[in-house]
């Protein structure tokens, strides 16, 4: 098959399973998890394909696979979607691909397959378990499995659909349209356990936060198609339109029409990526189910936010000299430093296992920001893709924590023990050996442990690249940022799996099933691995033992392919000390903590998120309950406009009850209807008499009336 | 010859005999009497007029044939009504039938 129609096919599978699952197969469990990951798997197989057909080609920066159709004729021209894979698409599409799969096999066994139904378990509650009596006749509590588990399987399917449709996509307005889909997914899974509550909060907070960023978005959107008059990536990054683009000047804030574009279109990634000032739902989005928290809020959907900014690199710098940053490359330089320093500060205090992951998951993505923000374009791009190895790793890790965990639960049947606080974890490393490691290999892959580690290279090529091109204030902040992830990583894996169980359920805490595990192996193996192929090539004793492929080829997807930094000793340094010093310092500091009172670290400031929650609660939420409810409800729905209508319809009623009275009633009813009919009765009353009943006086009657008709007609004819 | 005044005056005498007995008699049946009587008044106008006008043409004798058999249908009707009549009424009395009266 030809390339580019492998790439067309790529979304289709999953949505077709979508489809499929909701239609037919949605009473049957197997059969939908068949339908999904066989999809899922199809997808990957095809990605695979398009991806080392990719690495075939020469100059695949010159020369990618694209092929699109006319779509939406608009006035003289049409509007054209299609597919590219460039080398940076295929860079995404890769681990796009594996995460995917690997996420779809892993709930499977999260959501318990082949378990017996829950004794009271409802859609919308997490399975609750089931009792079941073994051959000796003891009973025991076992985990059940997942009332909806095909619709779950159903929106994983959309949800990759539009995450490869993104990818995939050769133009703004189709990645537009698959980042929405997402949107929607995100919603849907956030809020897939509906009978809580605090999922419903979460599904709808996520659902508005990143709206706010979507309608930016699409202002750059229309702002760019009006300025340009296309939307197709190739034909927005050539010369001519991007220096038309940077040399025309806007009324806001002395932009250039490009740095307005861009930081439109930026708004939007602050969004979807989870940026200070709209991070706040990502946090709350752990109330989904882990593989949904690892699926969108670690591999496809924050990174899609960062990857739209990669591909609109060329517009963000377009008027970018090479040395000072322009003003929207300065504004996504401090947001991305500041919310990488912000959300590792508020991480090195939380307990909930999933929730540390979910503000080291928004300090991670505030590293690629910087890192584009400075201008390291390959660098985000290297830290995107092992960071989604890494991380999905690490948050199917802690699903497989938490399962464990729940294992223990219902053992000792105690239902008060939160299975995702760590400090109710504890030696789990003897209890569940698999996900130990691979939980260790992506802890240190986050933490950045030197030279073995994805994240090591990435991180310290950012790290780098800032030091080289002297942002010094980024360079700092983010060594900083750099060194409480090391440390919350640490003591994260200290409270969880180092030292005695701290509680029963701790102590009973199980392996799980293969389908959970494989994924985390599959995923390990490349959270290792997948640094090796960025090695700069200066680096003492390894650069050059591998080629830095991942340079040279996302690097070509550019006009201008960048350059590799010289080699300096400060950055290389910096990262080594803040990685094996974070770590250090946070096994030292956790090794002997056994509750919560003992961590020093427990700062209410820190505890409640710096009060974001709080104080958006205060100015956005209450200000805008207070506008729906006493100005638009009570004043202007209740007074203004249901005043105009009462009074329409007072005056309507007054002229119905005159009308009624005066004319229906008076005139049509009276006069005109029972007039009638009474004129009718009298006359028939008058006539009554005549009506005898005896048939000689009628025939007398008529006599008399031949007689004068034929009198009159003998006189008045024959005469 | 008897001229022809003759007939239509003993007609016209015998249809008013018969007309006021319809109209003057209580019996039903005197009444249905009366209905032949005119019938037959004009049975004899009708021949007369047939016999001092062309003799060829038949139109007058059929005619009074039809009224023959018209008036032998009528008879039985009318008789086969009158004694369904008394025998639930038990009377034949033309005023007394008043059931149609308001």
């Amino acid at each position: 098959m030809a390339t580019e129609t492998l790439i067309w096919l790529l979304p289709l599978p999953p949505v077709l399973a979508f489809f499929l699952i909701v239609l037919f197969t949605n009473k049957n469990k197997a059969f939908s998890h068949t339908i999904g990951v066989g999809a899922a798997a199809l997808s990957w197989l095809g990605s695979m394909v398009v991806f080392f057909r990719a690495l075939g080609v020469e100059h695949l920066g010159e020369h990618p696979f694209a092929s699109s159709i006319p779509w939406l004729p608009t006035g003289e021209t049409w509007l054209r979607i299609g597919v590219l894979i460039d080398p940076l698409g295929a860079a995404v599409l890769f681990f796009v691909a594996w995460t995917i799969f690997m996420i779809f096999l892993y709930s499977v066994g999260y959501h318990n397959f082949g378990q017996p139904e829950g004794d009271h378990d409802r859609p919308g509650l997490q399975p609750h378990g089931a009792t079941v009596t073994d051959e000796h006749g003891h009973k025991h509590v076992v985990p059940s499995v997942e009332p909806m588990y095909s619709r779950f399987f159903a929106f994983l399917g959309l949800f990759a659909f539009g995450m490869y449709t993104l990818v995939v996509s050769d133009n703004l307005l189709t990645l537009f349209v698959g980042w929405e889909i997402m949107g929607l997914c995100s919603y849907l899974l956030i809020g897939f356990w509906y009978g809580k509550e605090s999922a419903r909060n979460a599904a709808v907070k996520a659902f508005m936060t990143t709206r706010v960023g979507d309608v930016f978005m699409l202002l750059g959107i229309a702002f760019l198609y009006s300025a340009t008059g296309t939307l197709t990536f190739r034909e927005i990054f050539t010369e001519e339109v991007l220096h038309a683009l940077a040399t025309t000047a806007t009324p806001i804030l002395g932009l250039s029409a490009a740095g307005l574009i861009a930081l439109l279109l930026f708004i939007g990634t602050v969004g979807k990526s989870a940026q200070w000032p709209l991070h706040v739902w990502l946090p709350d989005a752990m109330e989904g189910p882990t593989p949904v928290s690892a699926m969108i809020h670690a591999a496809t959907m924050v990174s899609a936010g960062v990857y739209a900014v990669i591909r609109m690199f060329p517009l963000l710098t377009a008027d970018f000299d090479g040395h000072t940053l322009t003003t929207t490359m300065s504004v996504v330089a401090f947001i991305g430093a500041f919310t990488a320093l912000f959300a590792a500060t508020i991480a090195v205090a939380q307990n909930d296992i999933k929730r540390v992951l979910a503000y080291s998951t928004i300090s991670q993505l505030g590293y690629m920001i910087a890192a584009l923000g400075i201008g390291a374009y390959v660098a985000a791009a290297f830290h995107l893709i092992t960071h989604a190895f890494f991380k999905a790793l690490l948050f199917l890790g802690s699903g497989s924590v938490i399962h464990g965990m729940e294992h223990g639960v219902l053992h000792t049947g105690n239902h008060h023990v939160d299975p995702q606080d760590m400090f109710n974890m504890g030696g789990l490393r003897k209890k569940m050996p698999i996900t130990f490691w691979t939980f260790l290999i992506g802890g240190f892959a986050l933490s950045g442990f030197p030279l073995i580690t994805a994240g090591f290279w990435s991180k310290d090529e950012i790290l780098a690249d800032a030091f080289g091109h002297g942002h010094w204030a980024v360079f700092v902040t983010l060594a900083v940022a750099a060194f409480l992830t090391a440390f919350y990583t640490m003591r994260q894996i200290t409270l969880t799996f180092l030292g005695e169980p701290r509680t029963k359920e701790a102590e009973h805490a199980q392996e799980t099933p293969w389908t959970m595990t494989a994924p985390l192996v599959v995923l390990a193996f490349f959270a290792v691995t997948y640094g090796w192929v960025g090695i700069p090539e200066h680096f003492p004793l390894l650069g050059g033992i591998l080629p830095n492929w991942f340079h040279g080829f996302v690097g070509s997807t550019l006009t201008e392919e960048p350059e590799a930094l010289p080699f300096n000793f400060i950055p290389l340094m910096t990262s080594l000390v803040v990685a094996l010093g974070g770590l250090l310092l946070g096994w030292l500091a956790y090794r002997n903590v056994k509750t919560p009172a003992e961590d020093k670290l427990q700062i209410p400031l820190l505890k409640n998120k710096w009060y974001f929650d709080e104080a958006y609660d205060f100015l956005f939420i209450k200000p805008a309950y207070w506008f729906a409810e006493t100005f638009v409800y009570k004043w202007m729905d209740k007074g203004v406009i249901d005043g105009i209508l009462h009074a329409f319809g007072h005056a309507t009623a007054f002229l119905g009850t005159w009308i009624r009275a005066y004319i229906d009633k008076a005139i049509i009813n009276e006069l005109m209807g029972d007039g009638s009919a009474r004129l009718t009765q009298w006359f028939g009353g008058r006539l009554q008499p005549i009506q005898t009943g005896r048939i000689q006086q009628y025939m007398l009657a008529s006599l008399g009336v031949l007689i004068v008709v034929g009198g009159l007609m003998f006189s008045l004819l024959v005469k | 010859m008897i001229p022809l005044s003759w007939y239509l005056i003993l007609s016209a005498a015998l249809f008013s005999i018969g007309l006021f007995g319809v109209l003057a008699r209580r019996n039903a049946i005197a009444i249905l009497l009366g209905v032949e009587l005119m019938l037959n008044a004009v049975n004899i106008n009708l021949v007369s007029f047939w016999r001092y006008g062309d003799v060829t043409q038949m139109a007058g004798q059929v005619f009074a044939i039809i009224v023959f058999a018209v008036a032998a249908a009528e008879v039985a009707v009318g008789l086969a009504l009158i004694i369904s009549v008394y025998r639930t009424r038990k009377t034949v009395v033309a005023d007394e039938l008043d059931l149609m009266k308001w």
